[in-house]
């Protein structure tokens, strides 16, 4: 009758599961943003969580105003050099398992404001998950950011401790799932590495590090 | 159009103090008068409570260049909540004596115009109360509007 | 109470000797102050004694920009200022450089104009209503607010491309014409618009609890008001009945039959009120003017400045010269310096233009409306609680972008 009714008489009371699924799969599910919103691109996230494009059916149910309680931090909008201190001490205040999306032209790479006060891309801050291009993006293009994450997100392993501050470089277990900075993601072997199929799927692209830039 | 009401004043202006009136221009329906330095603040004071402008609705400055002289200009536009006109009001300064008065006491809103001005462009007004930087940081090396400044200032930023 | 002091190196501080004093720093990154704002709150447990605004922190340098790029190239910069009401600073810029070329634009371009200002001035006042009732508490208004901005931006894309940076206006009238369709979807949104407003008065406006926060908070007197320089909404809740769209008229706004709200009690309640009212007196509007849309020309007729016809520029050869022309090296405006104020949804926006004969601009300054009522804050905010002086930033609808370009 119902699909539980069939489909779960089926299986068996007790389920052997990669532990990787199971806290990738809770930590994809329950992304809690911290209000990041700086310009034009806040307008659009607010538009992506109202309700015609509801982001909270993704998981990102409330928009956390302390860092402390936040997973993801959205950078969305232009970043100004007397800012730049403040959004590394909020990257920063956050716990860890965190991610950082960076919305729009210019938090990727300073978009129109080519100038002494914009700091060209944000990932010369803090390192950056997953870059989202338009200015301002449209809202569809967040959630799909969303759930690029998401996907990203599944692939990596719990081994990878994100707690240890690390001086040298490491490899990740699973590559292509930590995140990158300074812009080494839009450097060009990474793109010959995706033109020669190297690469699992263009977006996870491992950077050349593989260098965790935490303090 | 209205810029026979606007020459009115110009002449009460000059039929108070002649000397207050450096040069007048009219150009697209607005009347620019400029006004010597040492005088502005009477100029504002009599528009004020005399002829009723009481709105500072901007003050802005201008860089003519690095080989001009004098090379800034801060531009006083009043306008009048009575009989809705606009006046504009030009001090030129030369670069080794940027100082003017501040017009704070008259209009409060210059607060902040000032600050602004004094931020991007290094013009001096004596008499605010707290003139420090508004939109730069409060460590940041020189003055961003002047033409001599870089579009991409001198160095890209780095967390260090 | 005097609350300066005199150390021993004569520099003014605050009294040491009052110790139920503290100094709370409502930082850049905080949920209500709609942007990017520090406030330095001085406060005695929860009343603030002094606050001062630290801006800077979204300084895009927008003003020098602006002379590094050719008059046409600047109007995509206009749109990320106060980028709840893109189409105010689109039409502020070009008017001025209309004006300094004393450009004649066509009438239809003068009602499309109008038109969708009325309509971002709608979605201006929608993001306002929505965070300053989410800022006070009630949540739920801000779902309903954006839902009818969602309608506005679908009609504004679909005239011009852009949901938040349409930049549709050129030197000159439009980008191109309204689509096909347009004129139906747009009555389409007027019919169901009265029903909306009426929900956010069942909801906000006749609130008990919603009153007894914003009455009597924030009072800016009216001397004071105009000395501070507050234009638009907040000087109209003191007293002042001042609307540059009937005593500065542009784009023949004194052929349309709109009022002026104008409350008397200088509170937040009565900007609440008087931006409340004109959302009805622009929903007028733009029912005037869609019905004064007539067929006609929608660009100057000034090859120079204005791009031709795609059309045109294919077939005929001087079409094809002038528009390489004007896109690779722009045209050039007479040296003069022209100063434009509009009435945007959030007060006086002017722009102070300066050229110097060539394709590119001299001095470009926006006087912003958010710039200068937020100046007046630390007089609205003195004696008040500090949940106080979030309902009051929500009353003054400041945008960053604007106050720091």
């Amino acid at each position: 009758m119902g699909l539980e009714n069939t489909l779960f008489e089926s299986l068996p009371d007790v389920v052997t599961v990669k532990l990787d699924a199971v806290i990738n799969w809770a930590r994809k599910s329950s992304l809690w943003p911290a209000t990041f919103g700086l310009a034009c691109c806040a307008i659009e996230m607010m538009n992506t969580v109202s309700a015609r494009n509801d982001l909270s059916r993704f998981g990102a149910e409330t928009f956390r105003a302390s860092p402390r309680q936040a997973d993801v931090m959205i950078v969305s909008g232009r970043v100004s050099r007397k800012m730049a201190p403040v959004l590394r001490r909020i990257y920063d205040q956050m716990p860890e398992p965190k991610w950082v999306i960076s919305m729009g032209a210019c938090a990727t790479s300073g978009g129109v404001f080519d100038n002494y006060a914009i700091v060209q891309g944000v990932d010369k801050i803090v390192p950056v998950d997953i870059y989202v291009p338009g200015c301002p993006p449209r809202p569809e293009m967040l959630v799909h950011a969303i759930m690029m994450l998401q996907d990203k997100i599944m692939k990596e392993s719990y081994k990878d401790r994100r707690d240890t501050i690390e001086a040298e470089s490491r490899v990740s277990l699973v590559p292509g799932t930590l995140p990158v900075t300074e812009g080494t993601a839009l450097e060009r072997e990474t793109e010959i590495e995706v033109a020669q199929n190297k690469a699992s799927r263009p977006y996870t692209v491992p950077s050349r590090h593989e260098k965790r830039r935490s303090s | 159009m209205g810029t026979e009401k606007l020459h009115e004043f110009v002449e009460k202006l000059k039929g108070e103090n002649a000397g207050w009136i450096g040069d007048v221009k009219e150009a697209f329906g607005e009347v620019t008068i400029t006004v010597p330095r040492e005088s502005i603040t009477e100029v504002c004071t009599s528009l004020r409570d005399n002829h009723g402008f009481d709105l500072l609705a901007d003050l802005c400055g201008a860089d003519r260049g690095p080989e001009e002289d004098p090379r800034f200009e801060v531009n006083y536009h009043l306008f009048s909540t009575i009989h809705y006109n606009r006046l504009r009001l030009k001090v030129v300064l030369s670069e080794d004596d940027p100082h003017a008065a501040s017009v704070e006491p008259l209009w409060k809103t210059a607060n902040w115009h000032e600050r602004e001005t004094y931020d991007l462009f290094g013009v001096i007004f004596d008499g605010h109360p707290d003139l420090r930087r508004i939109l730069l940081p409060s460590e940041f090396d020189g003055h961003a509007l002047r033409k001599d400044y870089p579009l991409r200032g001198y160095e890209p930023y780095s967390l260090s | 109470m005097s609350v300066i002091t005199e150390n021993v190196t004569g520099q003014e501080v605050l009294d040491p000797s009052l110790d139920s004093q503290m100094t709370l720093s409502m930082g850049p990154q905080h949920p209500s102050t709609h942007g990017v704002l520090r406030l330095d709150l001085r406060l005695d447990g929860e009343l603030v004694i002094h606050t001062i605004p630290d801006i800077g922190y979204l300084h895009t340098g927008m003003e020098k920009l602006f002379e590094y790029k050719k008059y046409q190239q600047g109007i995509v910069i206009t749109d990320r200022m106060d980028y709840l009401n893109p189409l105010g600073n689109n039409l502020a810029y070009v008017m001025a450089a209309e004006k300094l070329l004393d450009l004649e634009i066509p009438e239809r371009a003068q009602v499309i104009r109008v038109l969708m200002c009325e309509l971002q001035r709608i979605a201006s006042h929608m993001v306002w209503l929505g965070t300053h009732a989410l800022d006070i508490g009630a949540m739920s208004v801000f779902f309903y607010c954006f839902r009818q901005r969602e309608k506005i931006l679908n009609l504004i894309e679909s005239a011009s491309g852009g949901r938040m940076t349409p930049s549709y206006f050129r030197i000159g009238g439009l980008m191109m014409d309204l689509p096909a369709g347009f004129d139906r979807k747009c009555k389409q949104f007027m019919d169901d618009f009265p029903e909306a407003l009426n929900t956010f008065d069942t909801l906000v406006t006749g609130n008990t609890l919603w009153q007894s926060r914003t009455r009597d908070i924030g009072i800016i007197e009216k001397d004071d008001a105009i000395s501070w320089g507050l234009t638009g909404p907040c000087l109209r809740g003191s007293g002042v009945g001042l609307d540059l769209r009937r005593h500065n008229p542009y784009c023949g706004y004194e052929t349309y039959d709109f009022e002026i709200p104008v409350e008397t009690d200088c509170d937040v309640w009565a900007r609440f009120k008087v931006r409340m009212r004109e959302l009805y007196e622009s929903h007028k509007i733009v029912r005037q003017a869609m019905e004064r849309l007539k067929p006609g020309p929608v660009k100057a007729d000034a090859p120079k400045v204005v791009l031709p016809d795609r059309d045109d520029m294919r077939k005929h050869m001087d079409s094809l010269i002038h528009h390489f022309l004007i896109v690779a090296e722009g045209f050039n405006i007479p040296a003069g310096e022209v100063y434009m104020p509009i009435e945007a949804s959030k007060g006086e926006l002017g722009v102070y233009m300066k050229s110097n004969g060539g394709p590119k601009p001299d001095r470009v300054h926006f006087r912003g409306p958010s710039f200068v009522n937020l100046s007046a804050l630390p007089v609205m905010s003195e004696g008040e609680m500090v949940a106080d002086v979030v309902a009051i930033i929500g009353s003054l609808d400041i945008v960053l972008g604007e106050i720091d370009r």
